[in-house]
């Protein structure tokens, strides 16, 4: 369940990217600051680990489908939440450049999903609740496997979400939320009770891994975090959003913020101004012709056109055109480049 | 050149879940000499070369490297004069390329970047793998990356090499030509080690542990012919010096450096 | 699910062919990202019912993969791999968003079909240009690239162990799942039977680690990677930059399809 940037609104991709920032900062100075210089070994290591763990598949019983390891709360359990949470965002950011899994965008969002809920949320409020101080084998099992539920059912409701206000896809958040949370609800059983397992088995091999956990995870510099994070998120999702409905065009009003009023008209003499007036040459004849053919669509479809779709529609067939003419060009620029760089190898680097 | 010199002084270690590893150890190497430490599995030979260079510190008596004794001051100079290659080597390389491997050592020693880059290639150079220097470490071969593994230890310019199972792993012909390149260093060596042929060709002497303690010190070849304590701590003679099974002849090696 | 074997293969390829010596692969790795990062966050600005407009953007990566040298094969593959989560959720649109918006000779296309089309060319965008990014640039390049663009140093030590170990600990686990397979006689394998085998993997990669550690310490490590290489960011970086970001923008704001849509058009009868 990697969050897609297919799906994302740069608003929302960009919040989540500012607030999995600040996790891993703040994350990375408290890993720094409070532990050996051990760990940085060790974790990359089990992020290797947990990168290979994710290959290997388990059936889910009943359901005829598998599964395998979310991660984030064995390894909140086995290195506390903040070197957990560094860890699972690094292999996010493998399986983002290395599988294209989710996409760069949307790095933010799983980091925040699969890393940030389960070690700062299911791990404090649900698994140490649960097991208290000194937990005997049962009480583990039971506090991993409710951790690693609730953990998952929070991911999944932040993919929820998250699509949602992007709003590239038309998925209602009712119907989503039904589709999402009772998938993840088997998935995340299993996987508790294969965290459980995992924690078992080294509570027996090694008992000393576990012990030397800081018992410091407590309630007090969780909640200043969680604070900090809910903080940051409602700035820069408050500043984004506002930028985005401030004008229907966001990120060209947050361009013309930040490069200034005075520079934006610049550019009408140069390549925008040439542009713009190709674009008006050329486009009276046909998106008269479009706009002709939009309103017998909408007639014949019995539908209320406004201006709004009309321009929608003359956009959509040019484009269909023009979208494919685009790509053609692009694939023979890539053909061109090719044949330069055949001919150019022989005698030592083309340029660009 | 005192500061070739290693000493265990009654070493004992215990392991925090109260198992001993090694039991009032005395050993003394001295410059230039190419020492081997064997025993069966279990005997402490691991323990033992972790405490050559502070990995581990001894739960009572005295390591001293050079002239001084090890404590955490002078930490970091023994780790520059003691160089350890360890028996994985994929333990050993961590970073991205060879040479960025090689690097490492000396960038930690606060080296500029140049004299960083000099030494590693001079390393690089002793142990013909210079041109392997781009690649990532998972694509060489076993050989190879034996041979990158002394090299990043050869680029700290140690006065002690201490190798772990050097020849662990390798085929006959890499076998042959590690023990080559083992030969023709200066330095003062310790290898821990069941290849006992290898042993037997590159070490005049020979250090038995047997359950944590020193079971027998002295000339290898001594050593290898006391059928009894050989027996006793679960060795045996090198292939070299037992009958052939075809013709039944002993093959008497020179002695060491047979390179 | 692709076997773990196939997997393995996949990350030696992309590390060849990151070890490459093309123009792409000589600019500096920071310039690779952050045109890269701008990209994605432009092909996202647009909004849901955007097709064509996206399509000239295919030009980034198909420019990037030629000049790297990077099989077209191989990008098609891997991209179509990565693709259906979005490709999933996108094909809800059309039974959620059933507004005609116009017709296809007598086919009726609605929004919904329009915006799943454009969350499955924008899959395609960003998906593609993510691993362009990889393959011309190579995993470590692109973790000393963050740190160099701020991201912690802690963070980027501990990615490139992640990415060293990787390979050591897929074969490790692709041996023991070749075991577990053996014995199992074809049977999906039980999260019992995985739990043990995950445990005990995670036991070896652990006492790994510490062997690690002990051989970084010996090696006089002092809690800081020093990373050797030294990238320049020089002219033709910032032409890189510049350049390929002036033309995302004008994409971003001049619909060039359209324009190509009525050139067509008028030269056609």
């Amino acid at each position: 369940m990697h969050m897609a940037d297919a799906l994302l609104s740069p608003a929302v991709g960009g919040t989540l990217w500012a607030v999995s920032a600040a996790g891993i900062a703040y994350c990375a100075r408290k890993v720094r600051d409070d532990l050996d210089e051990r760990k940085v070994p060790l974790m990359g290591v089990l992020g290797a680990f947990l990168f290979a763990a994710q290959m290997i598949n388990f059936s889910i019983p009943g359901t005829g489908s598998s599964g395998h390891l979310g991660g984030g709360l064995l390894l909140a359990i086995l290195l506390g939440p903040h070197a957990a949470f560094l860890t699972v965002a690094s292999v996010l950011v493998v399986q983002a450049l290395f599988f294209a899994d989710g996409g760069l965008l949307a790095l933010g969002c799983n980091i925040f999903n699969l890393g940030f809920l389960p070690a700062f949320v299911a791990y404090p409020l649900v698994y140490r609740r649960i097991a208290g101080a000194r937990p005997g084998p049962l009480r583990l099992s039971v506090a991993t496997i409710v951790a690693a539920v609730v953990g998952l059912q929070l991911g999944a409701f932040g993919v929820v979400v998250e699509t949602v206000a992007s709003g590239i896809s038309s998925l209602p958040f009712s119907t989503f939320v039904l589709f999402m949370q009772p998938v993840h609800l088997a998935i995340g059983i299993v996987e508790g009770f294969v965290t459980a397992a995992i924690v078992a088995f080294v509570h027996r091999a090694r008992p000393e891994l576990l012990d030397a956990l800081p018992a410091s995870a407590g309630a007090r510099p969780l909640r200043a975090l969680l604070l900090a994070f809910l903080a940051a998120a409602a700035v820069t999702g408050g500043v984004l959003s506002w930028f985005a409905s401030k004008n229907p065009d966001g990120l060209e009003w947050s361009i013309a913020r930040v490069t200034g009023a005075d520079a934006l008209p610049a550019p009408e003499q140069g390549v925008h101004a040439a542009l713009a007036a190709l674009q008006e040459r050329i486009a009276v004849l046909p998106d008269y012709a479009f706009r002709k053919s939009a309103e017998a669509a909408s007639i014949a479809t019995g539908d209320e056109a406004g201006d709004d779709q009309e321009s929608r529609l003359g956009s959509s067939v040019s484009g269909i055109v023009g979208g494919s003419v685009a790509l053609v060009l692009a694939f023979l620029i890539g053909f061109l480049l090719k044949w330069r760089v055949r001919a150019a190898s022989g005698g030592g680097g083309s340029r660009r | 050149m005192s500061h070739h010199l290693v000493e265990l002084r009654s070493v004992s270690h215990v392991y925090p879940d109260g198992s001993v590893a090694l039991r009032d150890v005395s050993i003394r190497v001295t410059h230039g000499e190419c020492v081997a430490i064997i025993g069966a599995n279990g005997a402490g030979k691991s323990t033992l070369l972790l405490h050559l260079n502070g990995c581990l510190a001894a739960s009572s008596g005295e390591v001293r490297v050079g002239d001084f004794p090890l404590t955490r001051k002078t930490l970091t100079q023994v780790r520059r004069t003691v160089g350890m290659v360890f028996q994985n080597p994929d333990d050993q390389l961590f970073m991205p390329t060879v040479l960025d491997d090689v690097a490492f050592g000396p960038l930690n020693l606060g080296l500029p970047q140049a004299d960083a880059e000099q030494r590693s290639r001079a390393a690089l150079e002793r142990v013909g793998a210079w041109h392997l220097r781009d690649k990532p470490p998972y694509l060489l071969s076993g050989g190879e990356k034996k041979r990158v593994a002394i090299a990043t230890v050869l680029s700290m310019a140690p006065d002690i090499l201490v190798m772990d199972e050097p020849t662990s792993g390798l085929d006959p012909v890499a076998r042959r030509q590690l023990m080559a390149l083992v030969s023709e260093f200066q330095h003062t060596r310790i290898l821990a080690s069941h290849d006992l042929d290898m042993v037997l060709a590159l070490c005049e002497r020979t250090v038995v542990l047997h359950e944590g303690r020193v079971a027998a010190d002295g000339a290898s070849r001594d050593i290898f012919r006391d059928d009894a304590l050989l027996a006793r701590c679960r060795l045996e003679k090198p292939l070299a010096m037992q009958g052939c099974p075809v013709c039944g002849v002993v093959r008497l090696l020179p002695r060491s450096g047979a390179a | 699910m692709a076997s773990i074997d196939s997997i393995a293969e996949n990350l030696r390829h992309l590390d060849e062919f990151a070890r490459a010596d093309t123009v792409v692969h000589r600019l500096d790795p920071r310039a690779k990202v952050v045109v890269t990062l701008a990209f994605v966050v432009i092909v996202a600005s647009f909004d849901r019912y955007t097709v064509a407009a996206l399509m000239p953007f295919a030009v980034f990566p198909i420019a990037l993969a030629v000049l790297g040298g990077l099989p077209a094969g191989y990008l098609a593959k891997n991209v179509a791999l990565a693709i259906p989560f979005a490709l999933l959720i996108g094909l809800f649109n059309p039974f959620f968003d059933r507004e005609v918006v116009f017709h296809l000779g007598s086919l009726p296309v609605t929004a919904g079909w329009i915006s799943c089309a454009s969350i499955a060319v924008r899959a395609v965008l960003t998906l593609g240009a993510a691993l362009v990014l990889v393959a011309l640039t190579g995993f470590p390049a692109v973790c000393a690239a963050l740190e160099g663009l701020g991201m912690p140093r802690v963070f980027a030590a501990q990615m490139q162990f992640l990415h060293r170990y990787l390979f050591v600990l897929v074969d490790d686990a692709a041996r023991s799942t070749r075991a577990l397979a053996l014995r199992s006689g074809g049977n999906a394998p039980r999260p019992t039977t995985v739990a043990s085998l995950l445990g005990l993997l995670l036991l070896r990669t652990w006492q790994r680690a510490e062997r690690i550690h002990l051989a970084m310490l010996a090696r006089a490590y002092q809690g800081e990677l020093h990373s050797r290489e030294t990238w320049r960011f020089a002219a033709a970086e910032v032409a890189f930059v510049i350049g390929w970001v002036s033309l995302f923008c004008i994409l971003r704001y001049y619909d060039l399809t359209r324009l190509l849509g009525t050139l067509v058009a008028r030269v056609l009868p």
